[in-house]
């Protein structure tokens, strides 16, 4: 293995470091207290988002398998910085959690997972890549191992997983079977939109919208999102969906760019479908972990909107979009976790009140959902904006609209939780919460980042200068 | 004079008062801060006299420009003329009186302030904005401000009114949208400036004026999407009310005009008739829904829908006469239903209800407030000498332009609509104010305090002011008129 292997699997590495790291020190220092195994690894994690800022060559290794370009460094490395989130927010729920080692160990096993999808330049290692990171999680999502509805969500997730697996599967090999090969460059050349690939194609779409619930397909999300631990949620809704979706963006524009006119219509449906029912369903729930899972749903359906762009600017969108999300949906959950962890509630009319003796965490909730309902001067609204520009591109004025007029519904559900945070007042409202230094630190970051990544044009204008790569091979 | 101070002065202030402590500081840094935004208008008002004496032509004066996403053509670009101007100077008028009545505000005063002076950022960036995607980022900022200021500090059904509030405001807005994406897919930019230079194919403009006049509309109360309007300005807490009736409403009509009317000329012909009926319905109908009412609130927030339905009429007409009284009907308008709103709030603050059969003869212990009161009424009935009535003869005047029945009718309409407004406005004045004591318990109550005292003196100074010498402000306004009166005549005629 070369040095320039080494350095365009870096991140890879990195995190591969991490988890045998972990196993020594759980192997060999038993007696470690969590707190200990939670400070180190969080400076390692922190260390990895700040070794993923050094950009990276275009590569290709293992004969195509594995290509890298600043665009995926950059992407791989949002992922990075959510795992870290992640793993701040967690704090709370971990410290008393007797298997932090192999919390962690898990994470990062789906982590390299979804680099190694990411990066993949043949199905093949698409799926190996996609395999790798779903098997822990559905381990990860029953980790609440009191709770049976922990075990419950992870047995949906099984199923649900392995079923759209399986249409991958299928999928990968009808595809195999029209065109001799798996790989990305040579599998563009070769299609041309015949009836058999058509049905490849439905099959391999219906896969990627069960991984993003994107809605006929995501009747999985709200059970596995309630009953996994609130930090698994977090890290389902936005790392594992943020990681398929750059993936899907590059199958579809790379491998299955012949067929551009064919899916643009089917994706303009799922996209629909997806904001209608995500916010439909979103409206009446009185959890807020469910909440949270429909409006996920909604979300794909935005996201999608910008991948249907197909241009460069769509590309752009949709990874400027994931940065958002990553920075509004943690925030989110992390007041959901919080709470959850030091009091036990989970519904909307418990957080009546919160503001009384809860004002920066109050404030925290109200400004992420306020970025992931699309107002400004949240990033939210920028994201939300660009998007739908990207998708008004190929002219569809009818879907923009039913895209408009979704946000304003989306709005609705957001804005009953602000209400009952700041306006409503119970006769018990939540005590003072002490909120420990690392969700601090997560929280300060996510408001920052909510409040800077759409101001600032830079980032956008970063993102931007990065993609366009996907039409180059 | 570098306009983004405008945006800068309220958000440095609201960063101010974040870090105060004590109920004191607070409200005079607020003080502070709306002072120094009224006297950067005036400041501006003066630049810009002297640049026009100066002989400066250019459309938009104070321009300045930097890329904001540069690979997707946004631009934050801001300039000013006349009619910004005067929305600037109207905003900060409102602004400081707004403050001033706040005084009484005791739970979460901080919180209560530093949304207010985000709103007011809102509204200047909104009047500056010469591009539309920046424009349309500040229209769209007030949303949480609002909501939260109903919500938390307002009265009655708050929370539905302040729910309602904002997801008819958020549906405006995304019918907005789409009429952006579509000027810009046609033009290729946001720019306000350029897209008035390209002309829009006639095909565009006839699919999306609908969206972005309906969606303006929305916030102007045109009709049938008013019905926010009553629920919002009623429920919303005193300075919240005069914003939203004084500023708020005004975006709606200044985007109407700045954006939908002059960059689709050609479709603003098309559908002038539609918006003349729709203008009228909204004059008379909120006319006559204003005599059913007995909440003191409720006549004013009705009353508004009356009266921006002459914004919109104004509009409509297309006439350089009466798109001018449609502007100088939003400064009319802005000043005058701050200063009613004003006089109610400190009306209820005493005696607690706003009803009008369970108040009467508060001239006798209220002497200050009851003339403010009065003075507001005289000046929505339309009487000489104050602004309401230049406005109004204005849009009149420039309405009996339009030759052609229905335009006519409209017109004459709207002129007996003023008599059902004075009938209303007569009967809540005579009801409260004149006449015996109607509550023995009304004996003790005190009468304006110094800083309800100066809210008061401002606003009736500025309706005077327009009342008096109205030549000062048309004389603001024309420059800005013109150009839209000449795309407008430069316009083919489709019929």
């Amino acid at each position: 293995m070369g040095a320039d292997v080494i350095f365009s699997l870096r991140q890879e590495l990195m995190v591969t470091a991490i988890v045998f790291i972990l196993l020594v020190m759980k192997v060999g220092m038993a007696e470690l207290r969590t707190g200990v195994i939670l400070n180190v690894v969080n400076l390692l994690l922190l260390a990895n988002v700040i070794l993923g800022c050094l950009g990276g060559p275009v590569s290709v290794a293992f004969n195509g398998m594995f290509h890298t370009n600043p665009l995926i460094v950059l992407e791989k490395n949002m992922l990075n910085l959510a795992t870290l989130l992640v793993s701040l927010l967690a704090y709370d729920w971990l410290k008393g959690h007797r298997h932090v080692a192999e919390f962690y160990m898990l994470l990062l096993a789906t982590l390299t997972g979804f680099f190694f999808m990411i990066s993949a330049g043949n199905l093949l290692m698409f799926y190996l890549g996609l395999e790798l990171s779903t098997i822990p999680l559905a381990a990860l999502s029953s980790f609440d191992l009191e709770k049976r509805q922990s075990s419950e969500g992870a047995m949906k997730f099984i199923l649900s997983a392995a079923f759209s697996s399986a249409l991958l599967l299928f999928g990968i090999s009808l595809l195999y079977g029209a065109t001799g090969t798996l790989d990305f460059g040579v599998l563009s050349r070769r299609l041309d939109g015949s009836a058999y690939q058509l049905f490849a194609f439905i099959l391999i779409l219906s896969g990627f919208a069960f991984k993003v619930s994107a809605a006929p397909f995501h009747f999985w999300t709200a059970d596995v999102y309630e009953g996994s631990p609130v930090p698994v949620t977090a890290y389902l809704s936005v790392v594992s969906k943020g990681a398929v979706f750059f993936i899907f963006i590059q199958v579809l524009y790379i491998v299955f760019k012949p067929m551009a006119i064919n899916w643009y219509k089917i994706l303009v449906l799922l996209s629909v479908l997806s904001m209608t029912v995500g916010n439909l369903f979103a409206l009446r729930q009185e959890r807020l972990k469910r909440l949270l899972a429909f409006s996920s749903v909604a979300q794909s359906g935005f996201i999608l909107a910008g991948v249907i762009g197909s241009s460069r600017a769509g590309e752009a969108s949709v990874v400027y979009f994931i940065l958002i999300y990553i920075f509004s949906n943690l925030a989110a959950f992390g007041v959901v976790s919080l709470i959850s962890a030091q009091t036990g509630k989970e519904g909307i009319r418990d957080y009546r009140g919160l503001y009384t003796n809860n004002k920066a965490l109050s404030w925290v909730m109200a400004i992420s959902l306020f970025s992931l309902a699309g107002i400004p001067p949240t990033a939210g609204f920028f994201g939300k904006f660009f998007l739908l520009l990207a998708g008004a591109g190929k002219g569809n004025y009818v879907f923009i609209g039913i895209a408009a007029l979704n946000m304003v519904v989306s709005l609705y559900y957001y804005l009953r939780v602000v209400k009952a945070i700041f306006m409503d007042t119970p006769d018990e409202p939540i005590g003072k919460l002490n909120i420990p230094l690392m969700p601090n630190i997560a929280f300060v970051i996510c408001v920052v980042g909510i409040m800077v990544t759409g101001l600032a044009g830079g980032v956008y204008a970063y993102i931007y200068s990065l993609s366009g790569g996907l039409y180059g091979y | 004079m570098n306009l983004s101070l405008l945006i800068l002065a309220p958000l440095i202030t609201a960063v101010a008062v974040l870090f105060c402590g004590g109920l004191n500081r607070i409200r005079w840094v607020s003080l502070a801060g709306v002072t120094a935004q009224l006297a950067l208008a005036f400041v501006l008002l003066v630049l810009y006299w002297r640049e026009r004496t100066g002989g400066n032509e250019a459309a938009m004066l104070f321009q300045s420009r930097f890329a904001w996403f540069p690979a997707l053509n946004i631009w934050y670009h801001v300039g000013v003329d006349g009619i910004s101007v005067v929305m600037i100077l109207l905003t900060a008028f409102v602004m400081l009186a707004a403050v001033l009545v706040s005084w009484r505000i005791g739970t979460m005063v901080k919180e209560f302030f530093v949304l207010l002076l985000l709103l007011s950022a809102g509204a200047y960036g909104f009047f500056i904005s010469l591009d539309l995607f920046t424009l349309f980022f500040f229209l769209e900022i007030s949303v949480i401000p609002k909501f939260l200021l109903i919500g938390v500090w307002g009265s009655g059904r708050k929370e539905y009114s302040a729910m309602k509030l904002a997801l008819m405001l958020m549906a405006g807005s995304a019918l907005v949208f789409i009429g952006l994406l579509g000027l810009y897919y046609s033009v290729g930019s946001f720019d306000w400036q350029q897209i008035s230079r390209t002309p829009v194919p006639v095909a565009v403009q006839r699919i999306f004026f609908p969206f972005l006049f309906v969606g303006f509309g929305v916030f102007t109360a045109l009709f049938p999407l008013h019905t926010w309007v009553p629920d919002g300005h009623s429920s919303a807490p005193t300075a919240a009310s005069m914003f939203l009736a004084g500023i708020s409403m005004k975006l709606g009509g200044y985007g109407c005009l700045r954006v939908a009317v002059f960059l689709m000329p050609e479709a603003a012909k098309e559908y002038s008739p539609a918006i003349i009926l729709l203008a009228t319905i909204a004059i008379v109908y909120g006319a006559f829904a204003t005599m059913m009412q007995k909440d003191l609130k409720y006549i004013n927030a009705y009353s508004s829908i009356s009266h921006c339905g002459f914004i919109l009429l104004g509009i409509g007409m297309l006439t350089q006469t009466a798109m001018t009284g449609a502007v100088m009907q939003m400064i009319s308008h802005g000043l005058m239903t701050a200063l009613f709103f004003a006089a109610i709030g400190m009306i209820y603050d005493r005696t607690h209800t706003r009803m009008v059969d369970r108040l009467g003869g508060l001239l006798k212990v209220m002497p200050y407030i009851s003339t403010v009161f009065v003075i507001a009424g005289l000046c929505s009935l339309g009487l000489p000498g104050l602004s309401g009535f230049v406005a109004e003869i204005t849009v009149f005047m420039g309405s009996w332009q339009r030759t052609g029945g229905m335009y006519r009718l409209a017109t004459i309409l709207a002129c007996a609509s003023i008599v059902i407004t004075a009938v209303y406005i007569l009967r809540a004045t005579g009801q409260t104010i004149m006449g015996p004591l109607k509550d023995p318990k009304y004996n003790g109550l005190t009468d304006a305090s110094w800083n309800e005292r100066l809210a008061g003196i401002l606003l009736v100074g500025g309706i005077v002011a327009i009342g008096i010498a109205p030549y000062w402000l048309s004389n603001l306004l024309t420059p800005g008129i013109r150009p839209i009166v000449d795309s407008l005549g430069k316009a083919i005629n489709i019929k």
